[in-house]
Formats: structure tokens, C-alpha cells, sequence
């Protein structure tokens, strides 16, 4: 794998990857700068708190961008609650409020989607535990794109339709358990 | 399922709209415009793209409602409690104060949630008839239906009463509107000083000058050179030391007219104009 070749990461998650998430953010080789994008469900109308509990661990600054912010290295971007986020050609961050897509706002399959249609094959993309399919088209999107594609493990997520889901939709290049995944993170692309 | 729309087609489409019915489409934020057109193309079961590009051409009354269904009309009653405790506490008794009519503007005001929840707040202040409020929309549909104040009891027990709640009104929701089967029709007293008009943000055509302008979670769905023109428009609109509040994730740091404008509230995004 080049290491170079990779602009950006973008991870999903629901139920059960609160854990995970907060594992990789600190253990993540500072000498990764590339921008990570997630999108993970949350509570509608809680504003505050959760960039706060991801940020405890966090070797980098997390922030829920603005519309229209621009992507920056070295930093994590995290979809805002009751928005959907995508990425627009640009770089820029474009929220929205539309109706829910999978039953979720910020569903990780128009973040997914809009993430790799500007990386097109220079984005990972990452799917971790949780209880619905929301993500597993956005995966496949990615995947046709080029993009490169790692599932967490099914039978460690607490939850594993997420994850099953991607698996199921198109061909995952690694099936991995958290610990493999930061390991693949920090040899692969430092 | 219709995945992904080419980027030649929406500018097709905006060309078309443009020229038919002078709309100017083409600097609105490209992912969530293809989505509504993606979504457009599931409720009309259109199979390929030319076929909505036909409609829209050959029949107006077929574009009144893609226009209707373009524009996104998800919102609620109190959105952002914090935000709306910030304008009773702080922002409205400011403009109370030192004017005897306070004239406000909800701008892309949609099936008018946001409208209602200032008529309630202005009610318990014992400020709305003290109040002229402008409602406007580019969509003549949603502004009936704004004007009508039928909401759906789901969406009241569910979002618009857990907001209010939160907000800390003086009562209780429900005693601003009756129930009628799904519907909730809401108390239409609440509008004797509301104006609702049709307007259009990219238009670039001026509005009447008032004290406080609410144009929130509208911007997001415009590329950064309208919402540049938009602000110009909304700084326009506004009397000196008027305040200006957008959605809780836009920004006018961006924008020409930043210098314009002091922060007022940082965290619930209320802006003070302080010069011309």
C-alpha cells in the first residue's frame, strides 16, 4: 500500500463504537496527518458533550465543522447532531437538514458517498460496530470509487449489522479487529 | 434506485430553470442539490434524468411543484431551545427597549414552525402586539400551509413539545393549538401581526428594512458565492444595531460583510450589524 496515495480516512459507526472510535483517536500515530472524517449516530438534540467525551483520549483536535469549513490535515472532523454532512468538491464541509436517510441524521451513507466522490480512490474508509444498514451503500460507493475499504471485525462489535451490512454489499479489502486496525493504521500509513 | 446524478445534468437543469422561469439555481451547494433532485426523481418515478428535464420544460405547473419539493422543509417548533431562551432573555427585551415596534424577518420561514415559536415567545412577553413580523419563502406552497398552522400531532408530541419544554415556556404547547384527528391546528390568533410573502434569497432583491432577521439552517443549502450575496442582502435589510441569527452550524466569518457585524452569542450564532 502507498502510503501516499491516501488524502483522507472516513469512519462510521453507531451502537457500540463509542469505544473503538476513542481507542484509535489515542492511539493513532501522531505522524498520520491525514484528515479523519466521521460520521457516527447520535442523540438529535444533543448539542454539546459528545466531541467533548471523543476528545478526552484524542491526540487531535476534534471538531463538528461549520458549513462550508474546510478540510484540514492533522485534524478530526465529526458530523454535528440532527445534520447530515457531506463533502463538496473543494475540500468544504456542506450540511444539511433533509429528511433522515437509514432512519439517521447524520447517516453515514451520504457522508461516505460525498467523502469519496471528492477522493475518489485517495480515501479509506472505515466501518465499525452498530445497529442498522445506514453506511453499507456509502461503503460501496466508496469502493467502486477505488477507495479502500476495512470492516471491523463482526463477531468483536457489540452490534454487528453495521458491519455485516458492508461486508454483505460489496468486496471488503480487511475484516479486522480493533487492535488490527490501529496496528494497520500506524505501519501502513505513517 | 437512482444512485448518483452527473454533474452536466444539474447544470442542464439549471440552465432550463433559468431561462424558462428565471430561477437561478446554479450556485446552490451541489451534494444536497443533487440529492433533492435524487429524491424528486424517486417520488415522480422518473427512470432516467431527461425525463425530469422534459417535465420541467414543457410544463410550469409541473415545475411550481418540483420548486415545492426542492426547497427542504424539515424543521421544528423551538429548534435549538438554547437559541430561543437567548432571544427572550437577552436579544428581544434588548429591542423592546428601545423601539416601540420591533420588526422581524423570519427568512426562509418553510411550513412556519419557526414563526409560531416567535409569536408564542413574543405572546408569553407580552410583546406581540408590539411586533411586525415578515415571514417570507421562495415556495408559494409551503407559505399556505405556513399560513394554514396545521402541523402533525406526531411531530408536535415527538419534537415541538420536548423543544418547548426545554426552552422553559410559561404553559404548555398544547394550549396553543387543537388537536383534529393528526392534525394539530395551531391557535391562528398567534399571526394577527405576521405578513407572509413569497421571496426569494438569490434573488438579490432587497427587503424592508428591519430589527431582526432569522435566516437559519437556509444558507447551508447555498454554495459560499451565494451565501456571500445573501449576507450582503440580509446586512442590507437591517437597521443599524439590528441583529441577525443563522442556524446553529452557519457562519458569516466567510463573508464580505463580516466586518460588519460583532458576535453577539457565539455558541447560538446571534450577529449584531454595528455599521452600514
Amino acid at each position: 500500500m502507498h502510503k501516499n496515495k491516501y488524502k483522507a480516512i472516513v469512519i462510521g459507526g453507531s451502537a457500540g463504537s463509542f469505544q473503538v472510535i476513542t481507542r484509535i483517536l489515542a492511539e493513532l500515530d501522531l505522524k498520520m496527518d491525514l484528515p479523519v472524517i466521521l460520521c457516527l449516530h447520535r442523540l438529535k438534540h444533543v448539542r454539546n458533550g459528545f466531541v467533548e467525551a471523543l476528545s478526552i483520549k484524542s491526540k487531535r483536535p476534534i471538531v463538528e465543522p461549520l458549513d462550508k469549513e474546510k478540510v484540514k490535515r492533522g485534524v478530526v472532523y465529526l458530523a454535528p447532531a440532527n445534520y447530515h454532512m457531506y463533502l463538496d468538491l473543494g475540500y468544504q464541509f456542506s450540511l444539511s437538514t433533509e429528511e433522515m436517510v437509514n432512519n439517521s441524521r447524520p447517516a453515514i451513507d451520504l457522508t461516505f458517498d460525498s467523502v469519496s466522490y471528492v477522493y475518489k480512490e485517495k480515501v479509506l474508509g472505515i466501518m465499525l460496530s452498530g445497529a442498522n444498514k445506514d453506511g453499507a451503500w456509502g461503503m460501496k460507493r466508496l469502493k467502486d470509487r477505488g477507495g479502500f475499504t476495512i470492516v471491523q471485525e463482526p463477531k468483536e462489535c457489540t452490534i454487528d449489522t453495521m458491519t455485516t451490512a458492508a461486508i454483505n454489499i460489496t468486496k471488503i479489502d480487511l475484516v479486522l479487529k480493533t487492535d488490527e486496525i490501529i496496528k494497520f493504521l500506524n505501519t501502513e500509513l505513517c | 434506485m437512482i444512485e448518483d446524478i452527473e454533474i452536466n445534468d444539474v447544470r442542464s437543469l439549471t440552465q432550463i430553470v433559468k431561462e424558462k422561469y428565471d430561477y437561478d439555481f446554479s450556485n446552490y451547494a451541489i451534494s444536497s442539490f443533487k440529492r433533492r433532485l435524487i429524491r424528486i426523481m424517486e417520488l415522480y418515478k422518473f427512470d432516467n434524468f431527461e425525463k425530469l428535464l422534459v417535465r420541467i420544460k414543457n410544463e410550469p405547473s409541473f415545475f411550481k411543484e418540483f420548486l415545492s419539493e426542492l426547497t427542504v422543509n424539515v424543521t421544528e417548533m423551538f429548534r435549538d431551545p438554547s437559541l430561543w431562551r437567548e432571544l427572550r432573555d437577552k436579544v428581544l427585551p434588548n429591542l423592546f427597549e428601545s423601539h416601540e415596534t420591533v420588526k422581524i424577518w423570519h427568512a426562509g420561514c418553510s411550513s412556519g414552525e419557526e414563526v409560531y415559536s416567535m409569536a408564542i415567545l413574543l405572546k408569553e412577553c407580552g410583546w406581540l402586539n408590539r411586533a411586525k413580523i415578515f415571514a417570507t419563502d421562495i415556495d408559494h406552497s409551503i407559505l399556505a400551509k405556513a399560513k394554514e398552522g396545521k402541523f402533525s400531532v406526531k411531530n408536535m408530541n415527538e419534537l415541538n413539545d420536548k423543544n418547548y419544554y426545554r426552552y422553559g415556556g410559561t404553559t404548555q404547547l398544547s394550549d396553543y393549538y387543537t388537536t383534529e384527528g393528526t392534525n394539530a391546528q395551531m391557535d391562528k390568533s398567534l399571526l394577527a401581526n405576521v405578513n407572509f410573502m413569497e421571496h426569494n434569497l438569490a434573488s438579490g432583491l432587497a427587503f424592508t428594512k428591519v430589527d431582526i432577521v432569522l435566516c437559519r439552517n437556509v444558507l447551508i443549502y447555498f454554495n459560499q458565492n451565494l451565501q456571500n450575496e445573501v449576507f450582503r442582502l440580509l446586512h442590507q435589510s437591517l437597521f443599524n444595531y439590528g441583529y441577525l441569527i443563522v442556524g446553529s452550524k452557519e457562519t458569516l466569518v466567510w463573508c464580505d460583510i463580516a466586518n460588519k457585524f460583532i458576535t453577539v452569542n457565539n455558541e447560538e450564532k446571534v450577529f449584531k450589524k454595528i455599521r452600514d
